[in-house]
């Protein structure tokens, strides 16, 4: 085991990576929401089956799958190198590059930017590095207010909610609540409004389109870089992005580092994987790409923005580094019976699910987000459909493992729990040992001899005996069987 | 053929009977098992719950035990798939390199229970007679870190006696993920609730699955609602015959 310290993880109390309470207590109190319970098991059904069949229709899925591994691992290899390069053709194209270490000097950056145009406005393309770092709310600190154009992420604004997967921000959210919504919070909407999603859709448009014609800067993430053009890529579904991407005078595109792609070559492959993996469709509706400034064409100022944020700490870890290579597609999150259930905000992060039980550990570090690994039941569902071929339990058994390692060196692990693990573990090493340790477990038999089962036991035990039964130990193991049976060892 | 059984820590303490189901079977099959009496338990709730130091001792333990056997089986795809996916990677954590080969060359002799009868033993129709209605829940490890694929089915659709009851959404979880069920209680018993509901739905008397963990899951949660559906390991239904009824 290796700890790696020394490299600047994402810091805190700014930015959306970090729950205020431990993952168990907030995913309680999301099961209790039986709405929520309903439109996330709705919804997640319905994509699984989407993505499902349209993964079914091609022959090199798992060809393309480990291209895409290939192709992230070959990025991350030479990181430095590409992000150089990138930065060298994006000026050489007329934009400016800006690095950030973290956060806190990202949002500087940006908000410095959109104060020097003198604008107050921003409207944003749907992103999740800005809403990981708490852009807006660092905006809006420095007297600018940011307009979310994707409509689902207008819903969660609007609401004053937050974001609760990856793709379908509002994935939390049904048709009537949305409609709730926009009659609460549009100045104007018609009284009238139905939850028909083409009525909704149309008063987001009305709502939208002013903020387009009138901004005069605009703020995106972005899907893809590719360092031989020092090309931006944004992949979208509605055509806002493009509205933010081609109408201000002004464009900031903030991006994690680990988004570079070396070649063209390598985004070929993406462009195959990631419409498949997220919204279930062979292509999505809108892809925009941009080198520099076009003189006469588009915003005539771009700004790059390459943010660190403890990318270069995850890294640093060798098994758990394959976290960078994510593009953001959610079917991790479609095929989770844990996130089916709980919701995306049980996890406290802009990312949620498997791929945020690995991502916003290795971002904050494991020991501030140290229920997070421990999430899952380790089923494995979600490395099957990563398209890049994350192997996320891998990664969740490794990242536990370094939070105990940290934690005994801290003194932090819950000491009963320790004390039980290894305590079993010397149990389990010598037979003798634990042959006596199976002779003591029917000291439990009395406690389910008259119902034949055990419904109470005491804590930790307790959790599993809240909902659900043991049996009660026999009377002879299968060793004392065999011993009966075959006499003495074989 | 001599095989060794890794009868796992939880069938010997708590489900003996599994064990001696897949002795009985294997017998009736004319083969001869053994049981390396120096066996305890393959360590994947250490590895699972971040415990990897207190593991090595344990996958030092299976190696040592087993390593000389040709042939072992154990009645469980989630042991099994520790022993072969984690075994070598918890000894490479700890700089054994020794260790991490040896287990991979005792890992690579090591099957679950429906692939050493497929796959080694070359038998589909194990000669059963099991006169229930039986659903089977196939467990996220047999199916996603052994790929067993529907070997487990191919052998229940040659029981004789057998209705075999489609389960909706067969391969979700149950819930259980071992220190999971403990850790994050509220959350596994909501995945058990679903899984009950499928198997109550399909009117079936009896819940198998080829991992007494899972069956233990789903087998606690049915016995607390007195659901009237029994747990029984595919090693069990595969060892009943006519003579034995």
């Amino acid at each position: 085991m290796t700890t790696y310290l020394g490299l600047p993880t994402a810091p805190p109390g700014v930015g959306h990576l970090r729950g205020s309470e431990p993952f168990p207590v907030a995913a309680r109190r999301a099961l209790g929401d039986t709405q929520l319970r309903a439109n996330l098991a709705m919804a997640t059904k319905t994509i699984r089956a989407k993505r499902a069949a349209v993964v079914a229709e091609l022959g090199d899925w798992e060809e393309l799958r480990a291209a895409g591994q290939a192709a992230k691992t070959g990025a991350m290899r030479h990181l430095d190198r590409y992000l150089e390069q990138l930065e060298t053709r994006v000026q050489a194209r007329g934009g400016t590059v800006h690095w950030a270490r973290d956060a806190v000097e990202a949002n500087q950056i940006v908000a410095g930017l959109v104060q020097a145009t003198g604008s107050r406005e921003v409207v944003k393309v749907k992103s999740m590095v800005t809403d990981e770092i708490g852009l807006n709310e660092a905006l809006a600190a420095a007297g600018i207010t940011a307009h979310e154009t994707d409509l689902a992420e207008l819903i969660v604004q609007l609401g004053h909610d937050r974001p609760s997967h990856i793709l379908v921000p509002a994935i939390h959210l049904n048709r009537a609540e949305i409609r709730e919504i926009f009659l609460r919070e549009m100045a104007d909407v018609d009284p009238a409004l139905t939850d028909q999603p083409a009525a909704l859709a149309e008063a987001a448009r009305l709502y939208l389109r002013r903020r387009f014609l009138s901004a005069r800067v605009g703020i995106s993430g972005a899907n893809f870089a590719i360092a031989e053009t020092g090309t931006i890529c944004v992949v979208e579904s509605e055509g806002n992005g493009r509205m933010c991407l081609t109408l201000p005078d002004t464009l900031i595109t903030v991006m994690g580092i680990e988004k570079v792609l070396p070649s063209w070559a390598d985004l070929a492959v993406f462009m195959q994987l990631l419409p498949r993996s997220s919204t279930g469709e062979r292509m999505n509706p809108y892809t925009s790409m941009w080198t520099g400034v076009t003189p006469g064409d588009g915003p005539q100022q771009f700004h790059l923005v390459l943010v660190d944020n403890g990318r270069t700490a995850a890294l640093a870890d060798q098994t758990g580094r394959q976290v960078l290579h994510c593009i953001r597609c959610s079917a991790c999150l479609n095929v989770c019976p844990v996130y089916e259930r709980v919701g995306g905000h049980a996890y406290g992060s802009v990312y949620p699910g498997p791929i945020g039980a690995v991502l916003s550990p290795q971002l904050t570090g494991v020991e501030e987000n140290p229920t997070l690994p421990y999430a899952s039941s380790l089923c494995g569902a979600c490395y099957d459909v990563c398209p890049v071929k994350i192997d996320i339990p891998s990664v969740l058994v490794h990242l536990r493992a370094r939070h105990v390692d940290e934690a005994r060196g801290n003194h932090r692990v819950p000491r009963s729990e320790a004390i039980a693990m290894s305590a079993a573990a010397w149990v389990m090493a010598g037979p003798g040992r634990f042959a006596t340790a199976q002779r003591a477990s029917r000291l439990g038999r009395p406690l389910g001899r008259r119902r034949g089962r055990i419904s109470q036991l005491p804590p930790p035990l307790a959790a599993w005996t809240r909902a659900r039964d043991l049996p009660v130990p026999p009377v002879q193991t299968f060793r004392q069987w065999w011993r009966d049976e075959h006499g003495k060892p074989s | 053929m001599r095989i060794a059984l890794f009868v796992t820590c939880l069938a010997d303490t708590l489900y003996p009977n599994v064990g001696r189901a897949t002795v009985t079977l294997l017998e009736r099959l004319g083969h001869q098992v053994e049981f390396p009496e120096g066996q305890t338990c393959c360590g994947q709730m250490h590895v699972n719950t971040g415990y990897q130091k207190d593991a090595l001792p344990l996958v030092r333990r299976y190696v040592e035990t087993f390593e000389h056997c040709d042939l072992i089986v154990a009645p469980s795809g989630s042991c099994v798939g520790s022993i072969r996916h984690q075994h070598a990677m918890v000894a490479r954590a700890y700089g054994d390199e020794n260790l991490a080969r040896r287990a991979e060359a005792t890992a690579r002799r090591t099957f679950e229970l429906s692939q050493l009868l497929i796959d080694v033993l070359g038998v589909d129709d194990v000669g059963a007679y099991y006169p229930h209605r039986v659903t089977y829940h196939p467990t996220c490890h047999s199916l996603r870190m052994l790929r067993v694929g529907d070997r487990p089915l191919r052998l229940l659709r040659h029981v004789e006696g057998m209705d075999l009851m489609e389960l909706p959404d067969a391969d979700v979880c149950c819930g259980f993920g071992g220190t999971f069920a403990l850790k994050n209680s509220d959350t596994s018993t909501a995945m058990l609730a679903d899984k009950m509901r499928n198997v109550l739905g399909t009117r079936a008397e009896v819940c198998s699955a080829s991992d007494s963990s899972c069956l233990m899951h789903i087998g606690g949660g049915l016995s607390r609602l007195r659901a009237g559906i029994k747990t029984v390991h595919l090693a069990e239904i595969l060892a009943s015959t006519k003579a034995a009824t």
